[in-house]
């Protein structure tokens, strides 16, 4: 009776409802505590010192100067290290600090904390350090044959193909139905993706504090605490109930905070000085001190009848890990087992490879794997397309895959994939006419630059789409806790580990809650791992699914216990899973039981481009986009899933590259390397194509990575159909799209 | 050295190193944590103040030029409680995700619609693009400012 009257006059929000974001009023006030933001009596600030070499054996480190130096409490090196000595996501191959050599640009050599910033930063410049320059690994076409930068090949004897090259993270092969099967045409090409940053614009921060009985809080932005804490914990010889990870204001994350940045080094010096201590790294500083997106080059050749359908895919992915592991063997898998795209592919041949090299360490970053082989694929489709002299719309349509179709790895599409809707969906969107002349340079491409009356300008419409899957594949054992205690003055608070970092978990937890238990009172208890199990990570589009199993199944069992006991408190944690999924056969990239992949979601992009094909200047006028997503939690947040996934794609296609020259990174500030700004984005209309997923709370999907993993790829389909120029790499340069002057030949 | 300078209409002191930015004393002197550390090279915009009525990035500010002058922050723009009617349009129009850029956006915001009260979507676009924002693709963040502009 009180549940039905409480619910009627329920005001917050429940599943499915637009509601506004309960951190949007402290963060547009300027209240909310980010990581950088944390201010303790008696801090102390470190500093790391890195390399400024990629490849270099260590001979001696000196830090007599530097302990010297005003202000100074500690300087610390690999010796300091108490426990283990290397860490990693999820193999350790990374020194804490570096031991006698270092293999990337950047890599954490020593640490400073002292009184100000200033002191640590000056006093870190007094460490001397006597390097002896290696040859750096910098082609990831030659690491294979080259010396190993690793003894023992860290990733080896986990289940993966064991490759006996030096320098490979991972090989793999997926080989499905008749690899040699011919088709009655066959379109090839070569593609190449530079290396994305996620950009996030909370700089790397945080704030260690001893807890005078010798263990230590952390307070971290970061995408996964519990993994933090497993890693933290051995290198500090400490049991992992003495190292506690507190969530602190998350600046945006896109994957960049998935590994380790400053959490060990902050620890370690708030151990060692008895003070707390604060790292915030500037943005030069967090351009090194995250993982990247891979780049890659892709070799594909499609075999299809002449009627569109593909007969045959055949693809060889090459992928640059850098120095360290990070995720690079799951990024190998999902780069190939969604090599093809969305489509019924009988025949397929798909081989993926990361290596290590001396090149920035990359790892997890929004779309993961399937960012680099969408772009590939969708230009390989848009050949096939021209060469049969079809739409190209309608040549994904024919190819379509739908439930109960089959994927490369053999795994059988049980859950919801409404591709074809999405397709029509998304070609459905009328772009608006193009803009007469006249017009204000604004809207021109070059803009406030004035480059043009419009002359040379020629406008082009792209489509293509992508899709990866959601949560943690290939067998390992994703799951969330979320833990609801009922007071008995009728609220309810929550703890979830589910990180924060901008997509709107947090409010997704209240939803379902409020949803579950029928009351407006419900609150969000801070997130530390020492009152919850795990989440799991804030990635994968995995974060809402989770959170929404755990605490829906939380709040029905308090509900059960509070039937069961009448009044009181009640307190009760929960895990969740989704279904279970299984490794990929390591010869021949099959599935080895039901699933290697848990669901998937699909987006499709149709974008106009104008270009000033004289000058190579683009401008992006226009983006349509559907995306399958299961059922909208909160339809507002979801749309800005879609644009902000869409801006980072199109970041990737015009714009983004972490530029290296052997290995040493030469463009590490906004200065340089450019993210897209107000001026570059056009208006995203989307379109949520809602198929409820069987296996899912409340039939919602993940969202996230689907507008980045096709957006690049549509954005240049758009610049090939205005210039006719073939587009094999991005980010796309003035120099690829600059036609030659007229009368001059080709 | 000593400056003193005025923050959101009350008057501050604070001990700073002669090197130090106007944001660096905001944020970890004087207590105004609100404005953003996202690039400190002037870039990005998530520190922007006003500084005597004029929109700058404190991080390319040094301290010790604020001495004498008035500083407004985010932290200045709402009364108490109540939002800013460009905080509230932000809030609204669910242009905020990590929120780091945000202070610096609304500051800006505040600052284009009292020198422009309906501005058009090109002079919106011009205005903001000294922010970056790395989450949302600003659409919704050109929603809060028509929607601030029409209040």
């Amino acid at each position: 009776m009180t549940q039905t009257a409480a619910q009627r006059t329920l005001h917050l929000g429940h599943v499915g409802e637009v509601v506004p974001r309960a951190d949007a009023p402290p963060k547009v006030k300027g209240e909310f505590a980010y990581a950088s933001d944390l201010i303790v009596p008696g801090m102390l600030w470190g500093h790391t010192l890195r390399s400024g070499h990629a490849h270099a054996r260590i001979g001696s480190i000196d830090i007599a100067d530097a302990v010297a130096m005003p202000g100074v409490h500690a300087v610390l090196t690999h010796r300091d290290v108490p426990g283990q000595k290397t860490y990693g996501l999820e193999f350790p191959d990374q020194p804490v600090l570096a031991i006698d050599r270092v293999l990337y640009y950047g890599e954490a050599v020593a640490l400073v904390a002292a009184e100000h910033p200033e002191q640590a930063r000056r006093a870190a410049e007094r460490i001397t350090v006597t390097y002896e320059p290696l040859e750096p690994v910098a082609d990831m076409e030659r690491a294979t044959e080259s010396p190993p930068l690793h003894e023992g090949s860290p990733t080896r004897g986990h289940g993966y193909f064991d490759d006996p090259r030096p320098n490979v993270v991972r090989h793999m092969v997926i080989r499905h139905g008749d690899p040699d099967a011919a088709g009655e045409v066959s379109v090839s090409g070569v593609y190449d993706v530079g290396i994305q940053d996620q950009a996030f614009l909370g700089p790397e921060s945080g704030l260690a504090v001893p807890d005078g009985e010798g263990g230590v809080d952390i307070y971290v932005a970061t995408q996964w605490l519990h993994v933090d804490r497993s890693q933290v914990a051995p290198c500090l010889d400490l049991p992992l109930d003495q190292v506690r990870i507190h969530l602190a204001g998350v600046g945006g994350a896109f994957g960049g905070r998935e590994d380790l940045s400053m959490q060990l080094h902050a620890a370690l010096l708030a151990l060692h000085t008895s003070r707390p201590v604060k790292i915030v790294y500037n943005r030069e500083e967090s351009f090194v001190g995250h993982v990247h997106r891979h780049p890659a080059r892709i070799w594909c050749e499609h075999r299809a009848t002449r009627d569109g359908r593909l007969v045959n895919v055949r693809m060889r992915i090459l992928l640059d890990g850098g120095a360290y592991a990070s995720s690079s063997t799951a990024v190998t898998s999902n780069a190939a087992s969604f090599a093809v795209g969305p489509y019924e592919v009988p025949n397929a041949f798909i081989e993926s490879t990361a290596v290590y090299t001396n090149n920035p360490p990359c790892g997890a970053m929004r779309g993961f794997g399937a960012v680099q082989t969408c772009f590939a694929s969708e230009a390989q489709m848009d050949k096939l397309a021209e060469v049969l002299a079809l739409d190209p719309v309608e040549l994904r349509l024919v190819n379509a895959l739908a439930p109960g179709d089959v994927l490369p790895t053999g795994q059988r599409i049980t859950g919801s994939l409404p591709i074809a809707e999405t397709i029509r969906a998304a070609a459905a969107l009328e772009p608006p006419a193009a803009e007469e002349l006249p017009r204000d340079v604004l809207r021109l491409p070059g803009g406030a630059g004035n480059t043009t009356n419009g002359e040379g300008v020629r406008r082009g419409v792209g489509f293509a789409v992508g899709f990866k899957n959601i949560a943690y594949s290939e067998g390992f054992d994703d799951y969330c806790a979320a833990r609801v205690q009922l007071h008995s003055d009728g609220s309810a608070d929550v703890h979830c580990a589910a990180a924060e970092v901008g997509q709107g978990v947090s409010g997704v937890i209240l939803q379902v809650a409020r949803t579950e238990l029928g009351i407006d009172d419900v609150r969000l208890a801070p997130v530390v791992t020492a009152t919850v199990d795990s989440a799991g990570s804030a990635s994968a589009s995995r974060m809402t699914w989770m959170a929404a199993g755990a605490v829906r199944d939380a709040c029905r069992a308090a509900l059960e216990e509070r039937r069961r006991r009448g009044d009181g408190e009640i307190d009760v944690e929960k895990i969740y899973r989704h279904p279970r999924t299984t490794p990929l056969h390591p010869e021949t990239g099959q599935i080895t039981g039901e699933r290697a992949h848990v669901a998937f979601a699909a987006c499709a992009m149709k974008v106009v481009a104008e270009v000033d094909v004289e000058l190579g200047l683009t401008r992006i006028v226009w983006i349509g986009a559907a995306q399958d997503v299961g059922r909208a939690v909160n339809p507002q947040q979801v749309e800005g899933q879609i644009e902000g996934g869409t801006a980072q794609g199109l970041g990737l296609a015009l714009m983004e590259e972490i530029q290296t020259r052997d290995g040493l990174i030469t463009n590490a500030s906004f200065t340089d390397y450019l993210i897209p700004t107000a001026l570059d984005m056009p208006p995203v209309e989307s379109v949520l194509i809602e198929d409820p997923e069987p296996d899912a709370p409340y039939g919602l999907k993940g969202v996230g990575e689907p507008p980045t993993v096709v957006a690049t790829a549509a954005v240049v389909a758009a610049l090939r159909a205005a210039t006719g120029c073939e587009l094999t790499r991005v980010p796309v340069k003035p120099d690829d799209i600059c036609l030659p002057p007229p009368g001059t030949g080709t | 050295m000593r400056i003193a300078l005025r923050i959101n209409g009350a008057e501050h002191r604070a001990d700073c190193w002669e090197g130090e930015s106007l944001l660096f004393a905001l944020r970890e002197k004087l207590g105004f944590p609100g404005s953003k550390n996202a690039c400190e090279q002037g870039e990005c915009g998530s520190c922007s103040v006003l500084l005597d009525g004029i929109l700058v990035c404190a991080c390319l500010v040094l301290a010790a030029q604020a001495d004498g002058h008035e500083v407004t922050t985010v932290e200045g723009l709402s009364e108490g409680d109540a939002l800013h009617v460009v905080q509230q349009a932000f809030v609204d129009a669910g242009a905020v995700q990590c929120g780091f850029c945000t202070p610096g956006l609304v500051v800006a915001t505040a600052d284009l619609l009292k020198r422009v009260p309906q501005p058009t979507d090109d002079e919106i676009r011009e205005a903001l693009s000294g922010n970056l924002c790395r989450c949302t693709g600003y659409a919704k963040i050109f929603d809060a400012v028509r929607l601030a502009a029409k209040a």
